[in-house]
């Protein structure tokens, strides 16, 4: 639904301003006058300005179509080892939505700026530089992994980066988001932490705690959720009483924004915004309109929608719309774009190898990563 | 008699009482339309509508604790938690409430309310997803644990938790949602809260075991059987209140004991059953009271791992011929 996110860039008031009136059901509220509410929404809707517009270079954008296409190669390749049981447990696939990973690396300083997201995490690790190998190995359950084979799919992690997780409990990383925010602006540094989310992750306590305690301690928090239309089975509107995700801000007093997820500049230009303003210590939300061309899991058979739906979205595609950019633009041939496919691919395929080829951990290893003392004594 | 799977045993138990009781509703993630997550709910929103089997948003705390102001007012909620490892976004309404209400108003309350889904590991999940919480909830006074192994123990168990005035948590296995198995189709099939099931009649070592992990100690047996010995198997069904009776009459008669429990070994089921057989039994015993429970670590993703993490049939066979000094 990116083509809902509006004409130009608008500054809007918050459209709930009348609800906010001196009467509740009828009754006037004596001496209770509502002030006009300071909340500020925009709109990045697709196609909006051009990469000249953005400071963004040739090479940026073509790191861009880089990055999305990893992405989507990688997550291919890993569905075919999913097939073949090399992977086993959970594996949620991102294709659709590698335009919000990608835009969002781009705008921020990566290894001094955190991620921290859901177990939908592949795109936001690969976009931030983790490599194909270590996220390859992990799905393998290797020792090379990015979490030693111990988080697996849902669990990938860099610290030296700052990917500060996927996380597999719906909700329950955001306030841990606000905490890392936190702890940026204890240190005095002006560094910021995003915590993305999905639209079913808005509906936790978890997340209206944080975005609360944010808005009161300042903190430089960015809240994104990546509304793929879809938690599990159930649309969202089906679980939202109000489906215009970004209004919540209006609860917290934080500015906000809609951002089509279909198109990288909008996502990175959004991005660059809400960034500025985290630095300077004010919290906001994103909700950026995206698509998930996969199902829930691997395991989930797709019933709750039709594949004219799904059609439709195709089409949207962010990467194909990012190549029709380039090739518009003249900023590539259409065989220099086909050679950055053979790259990625060619990467993907020796990073199955480089997995395959790792180790299994040492069952010792069950024992380690648990406690910093290294004769912790466990029961048995 | 009919043959079912345990989904289908569960739903039937659920849609036998539905009908029977107007106040019983079902509700949860993905319960209605999608019918079910693991497809436990099937065809349920079509018998009884949308009004008595509802979807929820993600919201666990939210839609726990709506289940228990409604059990307050009159209703008798049945609240599906996709899994178990995200009923502890619920905890509090749970510990604090549902627990706890009844005994702050000195009686005035009750809560009929039954909390159920997947519980345990169910394969590479990782450490969030493959956790055992039976022994966590059953150190609080107030509610009712019950984990059930089989088809039958699941419709007779979930028809009495269902009718049951107190809030019972409902523990089954999404690994085990496809085995079938003998069901009763009696009417009003309700087998009593509280009553352990000797499975399997023996006089050389007890093995006690609930949940996935019956089905480790019954392959145990079989090897033990194999080699001679005559293994008693117990499966205490409902951990709270748990039948010691049976199980100290089972070890007054083996002198021996396994407790076979996927829960992490510190402060488990397995733990506080061989506190109260020592207490109750100790001169019947001829060897320590063993238990093999999955290890004291998080559950961790790799297979090579998870395989060893889980309590296994091969541990339970050793620590069988241990008490039984085979070794
Ligand atoms: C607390 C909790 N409840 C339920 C689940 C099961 N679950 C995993 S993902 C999911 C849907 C989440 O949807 P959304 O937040 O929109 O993210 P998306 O999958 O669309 O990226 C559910 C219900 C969970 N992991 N944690």
């Amino acid at each position: 639904m990116a083509s809902e996110t509006g004409k130009k860039t608008v500054k809007k008031k918050s459209p709930r301003k009348s609800a906010a009136t001196s009467s509740v059901n009828g009754h006037a509220l004596d001496g209770l006058k509502a002030e006009p509410l300071s909340v500020t929404f925009n709109t990045y809707p697709p196609s909006n300005k051009t990469h000249r517009q953005l400071g963004l270079t040739k090479a940026d954008v073509l790191d861009m179509y880089r990055s999305m296409l990893l992405q989507r190669r990688f997550e291919e390749r890993a569905a075919q080892m999913y097939g073949k049981q090399k992977i086993g447990g959970f594996l949620h696939l991102y294709i659709g939505q590698e335009a919000i990973s990608t835009g969002t690396a781009q705008a921020i300083r990566i290894g001094e700026d955190s991620v921290i997201t859901a177990y939908r995490d592949h795109g936001h690790a690969l976009a931030m530089g983790m490599t194909s190998n270590e996220c390859m190995a992990e799905l393998f359950g290797k020792i090379d992994g990015c979490s030693r084979g111990k988080g697996g799919s849902m669990h990938y992690f860099s610290k030296e980066l700052k990917m500060m997780g996927g996380h597999g409990i719906v909700g329950a990383h955001i306030p841990v988001g606000t905490g890392i925010a936190f702890a940026n602006k204890y240190k005095g540094e002006d560094t910021v932490c995003l915590a993305f989310f999905g639209d079913g992750a808005i509906h936790q306590g978890a997340f209206h705690e944080a975005a609360n305690l944010a808005g009161l301690y300042d903190l430089p928090v960015i809240f994104v959720v990546e509304n793929n239309q879809y938690a599990m089975g159930t649309a969202v509107d089906r679980a939202a009483a109000e489906p215009d995700l970004y209004k919540q801000a209006l609860s917290y007093d934080m500015p906000s924004s809609l951002v089509s997820g279909m198109d990288v500049f909008s996502v990175y230009e959004a991005m660059q915004h809400h960034v500025a303003m985290a630095r300077e210590g004010k919290p906001s939300l994103i909700e950026i309109r995206t698509y998930r061309y996969r199902g829930h899991s691997m395991s989930d058979p797709q019933k709750y929608r039709t594949k004219e739906e799904l059609d439709a979205k195709k089409d949207e595609d962010p990467i194909l719309r990012l190549k029709a950019y380039l090739l518009e633009h003249k900023m590539a041939t259409n065989a220099q774009l086909d050679k950055v496919d053979d790259e990625v691919k060619q990467e993907v395929m020796e990073s199955v190898e480089f997995a395959e080829n790792s180790p299994a951990p040492g069952l010792e290893t069950i024992y380690e990563d648990i406690y910093s003392d290294k004769d912790y004594p466990f029961t048995t | 008699m009919a043959e079912l799977q345990l989904r289908e045993a569960i739903r039937a138990a659920m849609v036998e009482e539905m009908e029977r009781d107007e106040s019983i509703f079902l509700m949860g993630e993905e319960v209605s339309e999608y019918n079910g997550a693991y497809k436990v709910s099937e065809g349920m929103l079509k018998q009884f509508g949308a009004k008595r089997v509802i979807d929820t948003p993600i919201a666990e705390n939210g839609f726990a604790g709506l289940g228990i102001g409604a059990a307050m007012n009159g209703l008798r909620p049945i609240i599906e938690f996709m899994t178990w490892n995200f009923s502890m976004v619920a905890m509090d309404q749970l510990i604090n409430n549902a627990a706890k209400v009844r005994y702050m108003s000195g009686g005035q309350f009750k809560f009929p309310i039954v909390f159920r889904g997947p519980n345990g590991a169910a394969g590479q999940l990782a450490a969030t997803h493959n956790t055992s919480f039976e022994s966590i909830f059953s150190t609080i006074p107030g509610l009712k644990v019950i984990s059930i192994s089989n088809p039958d123990d699941a419709k007779g168990l979930l028809k009495s938790a269902i009718r049951d005035d107190d809030p019972v948590l409902f523990m089954e296995s999404e690994v085990m949602y496809g085995m079938k198995g003998e069901v009763s189709d009696a009417k009003d099939y309700l087998i009593p809260i509280g009553k352990a099931r000797i499975a399997r009649e023996g006089k050389d070592v007890t093995i006690i075991a609930h949940n996935k992990s019956y089905w480790v100690a019954m392959k145990a047996a079989e090897m033990l059987v194999q080699e001679g010995f005559d293994p008693e198997v117990i499966d205490p069904r409902t951990i709270r209140p748990l039948d010691m009776e049976t199980i100290l009459a089972s070890v007054k008669k083996t002198n021996r004991c396994v407790i076979v429990d996927e829960s992490n070994p510190f402060a488990s089921i397995a733990s506080e059953i061989g506190f109260q057989i020592q207490r109750e039994a100790f001169d019947y015993l001829d060897a320590p009271v063993l238990r093999v429970n999955a290890k004291d670590v998080p559950a961790p993703y790799a297979k090579n791992l998870i395989e060893y993490y889980m309590p296994s049939a091969e541990d339970t066979y050793k620590a069988c011929r241990q008490v039984m000094y085979a070794n």
